[in-house]
């Protein structure tokens, strides 16, 4: 996909496919391509939508439109926007950019099904370097004040932003405590696991009376060597930068797509 | 004693007597929000810490669930109420509109315009009346702000009864909706037969020399000026034109048309209102000389409402001398 636009964020895509894959596969329930506005449906809202390629790729693969349609990403007339477009795709829930915004959102969603004595889980990702935002810490309050314990934060703690690492540009840490002080409960986890994605999930559902915040450690731009945990990474595709660690902007597309379909040479059938 | 208004427009008689009561345009409001949660248990109530002065209490007392004390965070109040619509509800968020969309505009621009959010923005304390609190809180910018919104709908009502409408109206309809309200007690002139329709304006005085099109409390200042010049002989077709978006475009082209001249009149910023989007319109299809009457770049200042508005250039003495100037300059 991003090698088709151009254009596009890599890092964090890359390092949120295992968290996607978890939620649109096992965490998420009654969200069905052919019942996409079904009211009992989990909410996920993704507030980082400059990861929009991963989420699409996952709503494809779940069903929600055709997989061929990924590589019109970027393109004039396509569907598929730059960041997360609403109503364009059926199962966008939000339109996500400006970041700070979608745990905002996810609050209205929680408070709302607390209203209709709904069942139904809010889910939002944020990216960490959002928590830069004030507008985040307002979410982050207000959900700890009316303990919205519908709604489940997972931070993707990838320690990278566009011009550097998190704590060189501002410092988010102790993040933990900043979070529990606020009212959250919160759960660590390896964000490459996905055993401990589905659990903490689990366990998140279970806490009764507080919100509760995932902190997801990943690493950014998980699957490419030259891209692992180097933030010139966050805001280009391959063919775009050369790194001292990459290979030759021309040789950069196949080599990210090599080591990406093949697990990095664990599987030798690349045709899978 | 009121003279050649409209009667489809419904006025009271004692529209132009000096003792017609006086009710603030926010009062309307809470008045409306009572009646519209009533009717309709979708509808939830945010407020940023102001719901005595915005009026919003009178729904926090009636309906305690519906209502959302957010703090002091307009931000995360306005997208909270995009999650609250997007799961099916009509939230209200009322401030002041020094903070919606002062504080919160990029969040209406994403999460509530383009996401086509149904989610209906109150901004109180609209207007240079707002007196003694100063520059700080009298939003003139706020109708340039929502207009440009691409899927926002712009309402500026005229009176408290006007503005109960309105609340019903905005909900009504699907989509966002931006409405401005002030804080003084202003002419209570309109009664519930006056028509109020998104997209249309309302003749309330007819006349052919000059069309005075206004937006707020001042249509009342409006239509006294009216008053004092037809004794200088000269007639004025006094509208309101609280539909700033989407603008009644048949009604304003057929003044410009008739009458040849036009003055806008809004307590807001002369760039960016109301009159600029009658200019707008009008320099494609009918252009006349206009003449704004609002803020002229400036910020205001304390000072009693009355006294602002005189010193602004706002009051019925700027709109008759408006009315005078662009006499001269109409196309013959």
């Amino acid at each position: 996909m991003l090698l088709a636009s151009g254009s596009g964020h890599s890092a964090g895509p890359l390092d949120l496919a295992d968290i996607a894959a978890s939620l649109y596969f096992n965490v998420l329930e009654h969200v069905d391509p052919k019942k996409p506005h079904n009211q009992m449906r989990d909410r996920l809202y993704v507030s980082c939508g400059h990861t929009a390629p991963v989420w699409y790729a996952a709503l494809a693969r779940a069903g929600f439109f055709p997989v061929e349609e990924l590589k019109t990403l970027r393109k004039l007339g396509s569907r598929l926007q730059g960041h997360l477009d609403r109503g364009t795709v059926p199962g966008v829930e939000s339109t996500a950019a400006s970041l700070g915004q979608g745990l905002s959102i996810a609050c209205g969603s929680a408070f709302a099904a607390r209203l209709d004595g709904a069942r139904y889980h809010t889910y939002c990702v944020m990216s960490d370097g959002e928590q830069d935002e004030g507008s985040t810490w307002e979410a982050v309050m207000f959900a700890g004040h009316y303990r919205l314990q519908q709604l489940t934060a997972i931070i993707d703690r990838n320690n990278i932003q566009i011009e550097g690492m998190t704590e060189d540009i501002m410092q988010l840490e102790p993040l933990r405590e900043r979070y529990e002080a606020f009212g959250w409960h919160v759960l660590e986890i390896d964000g490459h696991n996905f055993e401990h994605i589905i659990d903490a999930c689990r366990e998140a559902k279970a806490i009764v009376e507080r919100p509760v915040c995932i902190i997801a450690h990943t690493i950014a731009g998980k699957g490419v060597d030259f891209m692992e945990g180097d933030y010139r990474w966050h805001g280009n595709p391959p063919g775009t930068v050369e790194t001292e660690r990459s290979p030759v902007k021309d040789a950069q597309g196949d080599a990210a797509l090599k080591q990406l379909r093949t697990l990095a040479g664990k599987i030798e059938n690349m045709d899978l | 004693m009121l003279r050649m208004t409209n009667r489809s427009a419904h006025l009271k008689r004692t529209t132009l007597n000096k003792d017609i009561e006086l009710v603030a345009t926010r009062d309307g409001f809470g008045i409306g929000l009572v009646e519209l949660g009533e009717k309709n248990n979708q509808v939830v109530v945010l407020c940023g810490d102001l719901a005595d002065s915005t009026r919003a209490a009178k729904f926090r007392e009636k309906f305690p669930r519906r209502f959302i004390e957010m703090g002091i965070q307009e931000q995360n109040m306005a997208n909270v109420a995009v999650g609250l619509a997007l799961a099916g509800k009509i939230p209200f968020v009322s401030t002041y509109a020094v903070f919606t969309p002062g504080r919160n505009w990029d969040q209406i621009r994403i999460s509530g315009a383009y996401n086509k959010a149904n989610v209906k923005y109150a901004g109180a304390h609209a207007g240079i009346s707002v007196g003694p609190d100063g520059a700080t809180h009298q939003a003139l910018e706020d109708i340039a702000l929502m207009r440009v919104l691409p899927c926002m709908t712009v309402l500026v009502p005229c009176d408290a009864e006007e503005t109960r409408k309105v609340v019903h109206v905005a909900a009504s309809v699907q989509g966002p909706v931006y409405f401005r309200f002030g804080r003084t007690a202003t002419p209570a002139f309109t009664t519930t037969d006056t028509p109020f329709n998104i997209g249309k304006a309302q003749v309330f005085r007819d006349g052919s020399d000059v069309a005075i099109i206004g937006a707020g409390p001042i249509v009342h200042t409006a239509l006294a000026a009216a008053d004092r010049l037809i004794e200088q002989d000269i007639s004025c077709r006094v509208i309101n034109n609280p539909s700033v978006k989407p603008l009644d475009e048949e009604t304003i082209e057929r003044a410009a048309r008739e009458c040849g001249a036009v003055v806008t009149c809004e307590e807001h910023q002369c760039a960016g209102g109301m009159g600029s989007a009658v200019a707008e319109f009008l320099a494609q299809t009918f252009p006349v000389p206009q003449i704004f009457i609002g803020m002229r770049d400036s910020f205001g200042e304390s000072g009693q409402p009355e006294e602002l508005l005189k010193k602004y250039r706002m009051d019925t003495d700027a709109i008759v001398a408006a009315v005078r100037q662009i006499v001269k300059k109409k196309r013959r």
